[in-house]
């Protein structure tokens, strides 16, 4: 397996410093890494012979900028009490969250593979006694959201300045907890919350529109009293400055509606909702999507014959 | 072991004594916060919210996000008990399941307005699911004190203790159970009366009826023993044991639904180690109605004479089998 990217300039002065040892610039190293949580996400739910592989793929970026270029945690801080916090409220993606747990060195890039085995760590839902960088155990559509409100609550209470991130999934906010959440973050008025929306249009069975419409969705969220910013969720430097206004935003919680491609990065699942789902895919698949998403023939055999 | 007369009755509810414990606690546990969906004045948390407001923080009628976010601040290093009325912690259940005791927080939910002792209200109010459902969680701990005092005991030991706890207090105010010489350990049932013939194994208000059948019961030469169990879960199987085998014939008597409360944790421990004949008092797995709470227990049969005729019940089936 390789070795964890290395990102090191974390919600400093200046976001675009280019990697001392590769010359990489950040935007570079960012792509570098969704790309790999894509191969990862892929290889693992191959293994698992199930797994939702479309909103794994389509929150890949801003996985990639959560953990390689915003929040303050670091591998060896797990249980740091100033950290920032990240829960996975979209707890199907969890692949997607044990790939950028690899590339980042959170965990074993092989290990991470075990996908929803019998005995393995990385249950099909993350849960945080396995694996406590996961931060809470999630996988029921809404409560991800409450905790991490409670926790940025907390904070706030403790005088701590540490933030904390939520990734929800479109069809999550069709959850009324998930409104409780936000009228509760903006009346504590919340600022060291942020929220990510993964809006990539559709849910388990169809469109977001012929499940239960979602939109006006930004008019939502701005009525219930949040800074909204809508941006597109593969835009690396787009995701950057929206983190970057999150963070000066005071008096009330940030959100961020990333509209983001189910399946993205891989011609066969792109926009198709049959990817939602738990599916099995073959190695011929599997293949085929790693190709797509620029692997070589090492990096396939690395992934798929372990 | 205590004396085994009631004594008196006009205790305080058992939501007012949780309150006043609680407001006189949070010097001693400064993590501690008290999570409210605008039913403080229901709750008996007016008091902490008078007394410290710092540690007092409003969710509004929200009760799901309340019951998560109590996992978000337990794992950020706070010491939150969630507050409601127990209908209420039914409709945050999963949020317990998953953000407190699957993920292992040490957060605490305590219920005013359980049962019939709801009164009034009325049937949608009156919480008679609660003891089954809690129990069903795995990690989750069960607590129902029978009075004031027990509740005060009882709300300092749930602090002490690392983990998810739910604990009901009570609307109406309780008959004094206990003097001031008693104590309380999770885990632990207790001998209140003691008596060969029989023994009636009683929780939260029904502590109070189970002493006034026993009452009952002596008059007619009948030697019943009274145990508080007032922790449901972990139940206290040596103590089950311990009575079926010194006694031969239990009654359980609980202001809850017949199955799965404190009859279903009670007999459970006798199947797995002494089996005796049992009787189970309580409603009929049916709802509650309108009504005062004394007439709601004559009604729904769960009012001290309904005990003592469970009890004779209980013990001419023991009879019987040893007949046999």
């Amino acid at each position: 397996m390789r070795t964890s990217l290395h990102i090191s300039n974390k919600r400093g002065p200046a976001n675009d410093v280019a990697d001392i040892a590769t010359g990489q610039s950040l935007e570079a190293q960012l792509s570098a890494a969704a790309r790999r949580i894509r191969c990862h996400t892929l290889a693992a739910i191959f293994h698992a012979g199930s797994g939702h592989p479309g909103g794994a793929l389509s929150c890949a970026d801003l996985l990639a900028c959560l953990y390689g270029a915003e929040m303050n945690v670091w591998p060896h801080g797990i249980d740091d009490p100033t950290r920032d916090r990240f829960v996975l409220s979209k707890g199907h993606a969890a692949p997607a969250l044990y790939a950028a747990g690899a590339a980042f060195g959170f965990c074993d890039a092989k290990e991470a593979l075990a996908l929803r085995k019998l005995g393995s760590k990385f249950q099909g839902h993350p849960h945080v006694l396995d694996l406590p960088w996961v931060e809470t155990s999630t996988g029921s559509l809404g409560q991800g959201f409450s905790v991490a409100m409670g926790m940025a609550l907390g904070l706030k209470l403790q005088k701590n300045d540490a933030r904390v991130y939520a990734m929800l999934g479109d069809g999550e906010l069709q959850e009324g907890e998930v409104w409780e959440a936000a009228m509760a973050s903006a009346h504590h008025k919340l600022d060291n919350l942020c929220v990510l929306i993964d809006y990539n249009k559709l849910q388990s069975d169809a469109s977001n529109d012929s499940i239960m419409k979602l939109e006006p969705l930004a008019a939502k969220w701005r009525a219930f009293g949040w800074a909204v910013a809508e941006i597109d969720g593969h835009d690396i430097p787009a995701i950057l400055s929206a983190f970057r206004s999150a963070a000066v935003t005071t008096g009330a919680p940030s959100v961020i509606i990333a509209h983001t491609v189910k399946g993205k990065g891989v011609p066969i699942m792109e926009n198709i909702p049959a990817w939602h789902g738990s599916v099995k895919m073959t190695r011929e698949q599997t293949q085929e999507a790693l190709t797509a998403l620029g692997a070589d023939a090492g990096e396939i055999k690395e992934l798929l014959d372990v | 072991m205590s004396s085994p007369a009631l004594i008196g009755s006009s205790g305080d509810s058992l939501r007012e004594a949780f309150g006043k414990a609680l407001s006189s606690l949070a010097d001693e546990f400064p993590q501690l916060v008290v999570l409210d969906a605008d039913i403080a004045g229901g709750t008996g948390v007016h008091h902490i919210r008078k007394s410290h407001p710092d540690r007092f923080v409003q969710f509004g009628i929200a009760e799901q996000n309340m019951m998560a976010a109590a996992g978000g601040m337990a794992a950020v290093g706070l010491l939150p008990v969630v507050t409601t009325f127990a209908v209420f912690c039914l409709r945050a259940i999963e949020q317990a399941r998953l953000s407190l005791c699957y993920a292992k927080r040490n957060a605490k939910i305590v219920a005013s307005h359980p049962g019939l002792d709801v009164g009034p209200d009325g049937g949608s109010a009156q919480c008679l699911e609660d003891l089954a459902a809690f129990r069903a969680i795995p990690g989750m701990t069960v607590i129902s004190p029978a009075d004031a005092t027990e509740t005060m005991l009882a709300t300092r030991a749930i602090l002490e203790f690392d983990g998810p706890v739910y604990m009901r207090t009570g609307r109406s105010p309780a008959p004094h159970v206990f003097g001031e010489d008693h104590t309380f350990e999770i885990g632990k049932g207790r001998i209140i009366r003691d008596g060969g013939d029989l023994t009636i194994i009683a929780c939260g208000a029904e502590v109070a009826r189970a002493l006034a059948a026993a009452e009952m019961l002596a008059a007619d030469g009948i030697d019943a023993r009274v145990v508080n169990m007032a922790t449901i879960k972990p139940i206290d199987r040596e103590l089950v044991a311990r009575c079926a085998r010194e006694t031969g014939a239990i009654v359980t008597a609980e202001d809850h639904n017949i199955h799965g409360g404190l009859g279903g944790a009670v007999a459970e421990a006798l199947a797995a180690t002494v089996p005796a004949p049992v009787e189970f008092v309580g409603v009929a797995d049916t709802f509650g109605s309108s009504g005062e709470p004394e007439e709601l227990a004559y009604a729904y049969e769960i009012a001290a004479p309904f005990i003592a005729a469970a009890a004779r019940k209980v013990l001419k089936r023991k009879r019987a089998d040893a007949r046999r």
